[in-house]
């Protein structure tokens, strides 16, 4: 058996015992409140993971692309925050101001289709938990930008596991839970980590988004009646600006959000390439001030629910449906049919039991994580679920999901790994954690491979990355060194 | 007539089963890991009438002419695993009307045949320590069960200590779970204490009563089962297993068993790593979780892959449990893994899945290691019992097969799917498969 740990390793591991022991001192003295430890902890935080600015060329025994076949003794080289080439040793010569970085095993930056984490904190106390409103069961215009926090500690925490993008934002448990966002796992302010800022807008049919008391959606009927009736209502409101704009020979296009996801070479849903529905070109981060990012905005009107459901009904922005049932899944696809919107899947515990009608949609599945705990409305998962999705050439994505109580997020990586021990492929589950999780965001042209010219995001491992006594060595998020804990 | 033949039969097979194979069966060409001594390459392991007759090298063992051979070339074969904090068979003990409630029995809450039970027996776990939860100060008396097959009753799952009577622990926590400020709950971490020093103050007087009167029946106090239970924490006869995780409540929980002398082990220790060395010279047991990520609870967001390790440099005898529902039991050996990620050595790492805990349960001489005389418990996994990619093919219990991946029903539990989640139905017949677990 090799050993675990380097010398060096363990030294730097000693070292952050010794950290994290003199912080706890430094509470016991000061007896700082809960905001302030936080506080702190950034502080030293900032210490720990000083960024390196230098030009890198990542060196691995075994390199996964994702794009072709995983290379031997391959070589990364990053230059400017972006992959300048990619390629065996034998091949590439790395400039001599470059810093070369080696590890066993290198992988793109792993992204996570579907988390809360920015938005459901890691205290799990009232004042951190932002990732559903309950005044209203249907709220679209809620923008999870609007409560991301960049530096909440579950971010570090999948950080230095390899995870560079994730797919976040409300979470599943109302008809409507408001707006999700993608996002880099390293920087400070929302701005800074920002890919595409109203992603999709999240969904739930079943058990889960029932509310009781009287109120509305009580049933799974009434669930998607209301649904139909604010798509019907924002087909209306569409149909009322364009013969506005008629009378007004007004041809200016009603235009759109161009960062989301569902500016997608649609066609219709139904296409025969499921990736058809996938694509789309790559988007510019978002940096922009909130006045810049109003001209992208579509003239908002001050009906800003309606605003949104419009976007979906012109096929800018999909409704991401968490359902679990399969009843629920095939209310999606039937709502989805209706409206001709695009729709991805999530969660999905029986998708096994209705491959075929899955498949003829053409719409991809955000999977439940493998571990996920069965119950209730998820009674049926299994293990094997993504296995079965990929025998069956339906597109998918590995998740962490939603926790509500311990452990507070789940961690891509662990669930993939656990799917390539229950009938995926090691290639494949990797796959379900960068290109085809890249895919089904909408960013698979800029990230979620190895390839010249996209971010260079790029994990770093002492091994096989499933295995459980593997570490993570090293994260690299836009050509920067954001992570060194060996964890 | 032929219904009355296939009773016979099916009965005849029933009382052939309950006592067990009276032929021995080897188990051979497997490696060994025993847990207690070094694990054996080419190894043999012979068990019969639910014990382990011998235990070695496929060189040095010599097989009786009588003995069933089963061949598992190229597996590993290891103890069953020790669960030593679980939640299977969905107990509820203690109910809301008071913060201690060490009557309250979780005896009488499991179902024996709930599927958190087969899941945790295509886990590996072959003995697990069922507890009610954590929301209160002490929510009741625990049980110590055998995963046996076809558990039609409670009873079926139960183990006797010599004297005959069932075993179990009691439960206690503090922190934030017990702490609902309403209803005669406490408040605060001080009131938590108070509460439980004045219950064992109480325990104390009861007890003196009694050992006052004598043989005197007259002179005895009324019977009070909650007094009569803590006493037996009192007198040593029964395990606390004390939920804690902040490092100043692992403190007090300390400070506890100092003032009333009980035997304690720790669970969860989410901050332990920060109190290892006044752990370890208490001299009490940890039993640890191992949790994907920090937080979900104030009390855990301190929680450290390294707890694990720290504790065990520092002295303490480390365990793990599932705390099912939290972790899954079919992924128990992870949490052994990630501990091994973290800096524990290999070795400790099984040690903390098998003996640490059969020593905590107060089983480790039966179950916990392969050693001749121990009960015929283990399991057969397919590689590296520390590897992802590691299943669960075979677990054995008192020398009967109770999960076997090959078969569809068991494979149904061991992965998932429909129908995987619901509750057994027992059958008597042995020769009835097809009518066992599932609709």
């Amino acid at each position: 058996m090799k050993r675990i740990f380097s010398a060096k390793t363990q030294k730097r591991k000693d070292a952050k015992v010794e950290l994290f022991k003199l912080r706890n001192y430094a509470i016991k003295i000061f007896k700082i409140s809960a905001p302030l430890r936080l506080c702190a902890f950034a502080f030293i935080s900032l210490f720990a993971f000083a960024t390196v600015q230098a030009q890198i060329a990542v060196k691995g025994e075994t390199v996964w692309t994702m794009a072709g076949e995983p290379i031997t003794n391959g070589i990364v080289l990053i230059k400017d925050g972006k992959i300048e080439a990619v390629g065996a040793a034998s091949q590439i010569q790395i400039p001599s101001n470059y810093k070369i970085i080696s590890a066993k095993v290198v992988t793109p930056g792993l992204i996570d289709a579907h988390s809360v984490i920015g938005l459901a904190g890691y205290l799990n106390q009232p004042q951190d938990q932002m990732q559903i409103e309950t005044s209203s069961s249907m709220q679209p215009e809620l923008r999870a930008i609007d409560a991301y926090n960049a530096e909440e500690k579950l971010i570090e925490w999948v950080r230095s596991f390899g995870v560079t993008t994730i797919h976040t934002g409300h979470a599943p448990g109302a008809l409507i839970s408001g707006q999700t966002m993608i996002a880099k796992t390293f920087g400070k302010e929302v701005e800074d980590v920002t890919i595409i800022p109203t992603a999709m807008i999240a969904a739930t049919l079943g058990e889960s988004a029932l509310e009781s008391g009287g109120k509305s959606p009580g049933t799974r009927a009434k669930q998607v009646s209301m649904l139909r009736a604010a798509l019907i209502k924002a087909q209306e409101s569409i149909r009322a600006a364009d013969n506005d704009k008629n009378k007004n020979q007004n041809t200016k296009n009603s235009g759109g959000n161009k960062n989301s996801p569902a500016n997608l070479n649609d066609s219709n849903p139904g296409a025969k390439n499921p990736n058809s529905v996938l694509k789309t070109p790559p988007t510019p981060a978002y940096q922009s001030s909130p006045g810049q990012q109003n001209q992208n905005e579509s003239n908002p009107s001050s009906d800003l629910r309606s605003d949104m459901m419009q976007k979906v009904i012109r096929r800018e922005i999909p409704l991401m449906i968490t359902a679990q049932r399969a009843q629920d899944i095939m209310n999606a696809l039937r709502l989805a049919k209706e409206f001709n919107i695009k729709i991805v899947l999530d969660g999905a515990a029986e998708s096994y039991m209705i491959l075929d009608q899955i498949k003829a949609s053409g719409f991809p599945v955000i999977i439940h994580p493998t571990m996920f705990r069965a119950g209730g409305e998820t009674e049926n998962l299994s293990m094997e679920t993504a296995s079965k999705l990929k025998a069956a050439g339906i597109p998918f994505a590995l998740q962490s999901g939603l926790e509500n109580y311990v452990p507070k997020t789940r961690v891509v990586l662990y669930e993939a790994g656990i799917a390539a021990a229950n009938g995926l492929s090691r290639r494949d589950a990797l796959a379900a954690i960068t290109i085809d999780a890249a895919k089904i965001i909408g960013l698979d042209k800029r990230i979620g491979s190895l390839e010249k010219n996209k971010d260079a995001d790029i994990a770093m491992y002492d091994g096989d990355p499933f295995e459980y006594t593997t570490h993570c060595v090293g994260t690299i998020i836009n050509g920067k060194v954001v992570s060194e804990i060996v964890r | 007539m032929k219904k009355n033949l296939l009773s016979f039969l099916a009965l005849f097979l029933f009382v052939c089963s309950l006592y067990g194979q009276e032929k021995p069966t080897a188990f051979i060409n497997a490696k060994i890991i025993p847990i207690v001594g070094q694990p054996i390459e080419q190894g043999v392991l012979i068990v019969q009438n639910g014990k382990i007759t011998a235990v070695g090298d496929a060189r040095t063992v010599r097989l009786s002419s009588d003995v069933v051979q089963i061949d598992v070339s190229g597996k590993i074969i290891m103890p069953g695993l020790v669960d030593s904090h679980s939640h299977i068979g969905e107990p509820a003990g203690a109910d809301g009307s008071a913060p201690i409630q060490p009557d309250v029995r979780i005896l009488d809450s499991v179902n024996p045949r709930a599927s958190s039970i087969q899941r945790a027996q295509a886990g590996g776990i072959t003995t697990v320590n069922v507890m009610p939860g954590s929301g209160h100060l002490d929510s009741g008396q625990t049980l110590y069960l055998k995963l046996r097959d076809d558990a039609n009753t409670i009873d079926d799952l139960l183990i006797y200590d010599k004297d005959g009577k069932y075993m179990g622990g009691i439960k206690f926590a503090n922190g934030t779970n017990p702490m609902r400020g309403s209803g005669g709950f406490p408040g605060t971490r001080a009131k938590s204490a108070a509460l439980v020093r004045e219950q064992f103050i109480k325990a104390r007087e009861y007890r003196e009563k009694i050992q006052k009167a004598g043989k005197d029946q007259s002179k005895l106090p009324p019977r009070d089962l909650a007094m009569e239970m803590l006493g037996e924490v009192l007198d040593g006869k029964r395990v606390v297993h004390f939920h804690t995780h902040r490092h100043d409540d692992i403190m007090t929980a300390l400070r506890l068993q100092k003032e009333f002398g009980f035997r304690l082990v720790l669970h969860h220790v989410s901050e332990g790593w920060k109190v290892a060395d006044e752990i370890a010279k208490a001299n009490v047991p940890a039993s640890v979780i191992m949790i994907d990520s920090p937080g979900g609870k104030l009390e855990a967001v301190d929680v450290r892959y390294e707890t694990a390790a720290i504790l065990d440099k520092a002295g303490v005898l480390v365990g793990f449990h599932t705390d099912d529902y939290i972790t899954d039991s079919r992924l128990f050996m992870r949490s052994a893994a990630l501990a091994v990620r973290a800096g524990m050595t290999r070795d400790k790492a099984l040690y903390g899945l098998t003996m640490a805990n059969a020593k905590i349960l107060d089983l480790d001489k039966r179950v916990g290691s392969l050693e001749v005389g121990k009960d015929a418990d283990f399991i057969v996994l397919s590689g590296d019992p520390l590897s992802v990619y590691t299943h669960v093919l075979q677990t054995w219990v008192e020398g009967r097969k109770v999960f076997d991946r090959t078969d569809p029903k068991d494979y149904l539990i061991a992965v998932g799917g429909a129908g995987a989640t619901n509750d057994k139905l027992i059958h008597i017949s042995c020769f009835d498969d097809d009518f066992g677990g599932q609709k």
